[in-house]
Formats: structure tokens, sequence, C-alpha cells
């Protein structure tokens, strides 16, 4: 009974969070709010048994990702974006694609229902943690992404520094 | 005992979490608050894949979303970068007024 109760704790969290990201005028309100849907979505993965995923959730996003995004809100100067018109005039066509993608969302996920309650998911097996199973996978027959991934990284670091730092001329 | 909460529900909300993100990038002029957007939609990826792990009993839908995890913050790190230049040269973070490439 826990579980129903948590379920929909986190869930009303993140889609509300989601909600105002998308709708509030000031940016730092949104980031606020994403930073609340991102803890609902760390919720539901510790009820999902995957407490890697939460842990990385909260570290990254949270405490990363989402500081980044501050960092930047507040270098760059937004009071004078928060005074004007926050949609597109082009905004009829954006609704018209998102009620096609939802019709067909909403259509999939009927059809599919059926199938999805028929394979109830398999009892837990007892024994190695998450973090371990995890590692275990991800060293074994995940290296050569996770090296790549590294690479990624790298990048990206240098990309973001040319990117952001002032020409000298 | 199985739990009430069936991998449809994780679905279902994974779709709106989707939608919702779709909407901020397709209908909001602010390019950070885009930015938040995209993160929402990969988040939306993120839970689908773990409620298919959680489904089958396979860790392999939890590796998935560590990499795109990895990316998402790639992409964010540029794409700040991105935006602080550019404010820098059009001072400006609205999508409609960056028309460099219209004619």
């Amino acid at each position: 009974m826990t579980d129903i109760a948590f379920f929909y704790a986190f869930a009303a969290l993140t889609v509300l969070g989601a909600i105002l990201t998308v709708t509030l005028r000031n940016a730092i309100h949104c980031a606020i709010a994403l930073i609340a849907s991102l803890a609902g979505i760390a919720g539901l993965y510790l009820l999902q048994k995957a407490e890697f995923l939460f842990v990385v959730q909260i570290m990254l996003y949270i405490g990363g990702v989402m500081v980044l995004f501050l960092f930047v809100i507040m270098l760059v100067n937004l009071d004078g974006a928060a005074k004007e018109r926050q949609y597109h005039r082009h905004w009829l066509a954006a609704v018209a694609c998102l009620i096609g993608t939802g019709a067909i969302f909403a259509a999939f996920l009927h059809r599919g229902a059926g199938s999805l309650k028929l394979e109830s998911p398999l009892p837990v097996v007892p024994g190695a943690g998450n973090v371990e199973t995890l590692s275990m996978v991800l060293f074994r027959e995940y290296l050569v992404p996770f090296e790549v991934a590294s690479l990624l990284l790298l990048v990206a670091v240098v990309g973001g520094v040319m990117m952001a730092k002032k020409r000298i001329d | 005992m199985s739990s009430p909460i069936t991998t449809e529900h994780y679905l279902v909300l994974s779709a709106m979490l989707l939608l919702i993100g779709t909407v901020g990038v397709l209908l909001r002029r602010n390019v950070v608050v885009i930015m938040m957007s995209i993160e929402l939609i990969l988040n939306a990826v993120n839970l689908n894949l773990v409620a298919f792990s959680h489904h089958l009993q396979q860790v392999n839908g939890q590796i998935f979303a560590i990499f795109i995890i990895v990316v998402a913050v790639a992409e964010a790190a540029v794409g700040l970068g991105i935006l602080i230049a550019l404010f820098r040269n059009k001072e400006t973070v609205l999508v409609d007024e960056i028309d460099l490439l219209k004619w």
C-alpha cells in the first residue's frame, strides 16, 4: 500500500514540477521547479530499486547540471526576457503537433496495455545489490562504450570552455 | 506478491513527461527554458528505460540510462557555453530574435 502512495506522490511531484518548468515566467523559478521534478524522478528510481541511478540523479542532475543552469541564468541577464512575451507566435502549429503525438502515445499505450500486464515483473533475485550488478555489467560488457563516454566528456569540457571564454584579440 | 504499480504506470508517466518537455521546446521563446525542457525529455526516456529494466529484471536498461545521463551532461555543458557566447554577441536569449540565417 505504501508503494502506491509513494508512486503517486513522486509522480505528482514530477509532473507538477515539469508543468511549472514549462509555464513559469522567471527562468530562476523554472530552474527550481525543474529541480523538484528531477527529485521526483529520483524517488521513482528508488521505487524501482535502481539505487545507483537514484544517487547519480541527485548528485549529477540536481547537484551538477542544475547548478550549471543557475550559474548561466545569473551570468546571462534575463530580467528583460522575463518581461517579454513567453510563447511563440506559431503556437497553433506546435499545439497541433503535440495533439498528434499525444494521440499516438495514447493509442500505443492503450494497445500495449494488455501485453504488459500479462507478463508480471519477475521476482527480484536476492544476493548481489544493484551497484554490484551494475558495475559487473558496465565494466565487462560495456567497457568500450564506457571509455568512449570518457572521451566524449573530455571533448565537452574543452568545447564548453572554448565556447564560453572571452575572445582575446 | 506483485506490486500494484505496474510498468504501465511508469510508461504513462514517462509519456506525459515527454509531452510536457516537448511543449516547452516548441512553445517557449527563452533559450534557457528550452534547454531545461530538453533535460525533461531526456529524463522521460531514462524513466522509461529504468521501468523496463525493472520489468525484465535486467540491468542493461540502467546502463543505457547512465550513458544517456553522460550525453545529457555533455550537451548541457556545451549548450550553455554556446548560450553564453551567443548572449555576448547578440544580447538576447529569445529564440525568434536569433535569426542570422533567415532572409
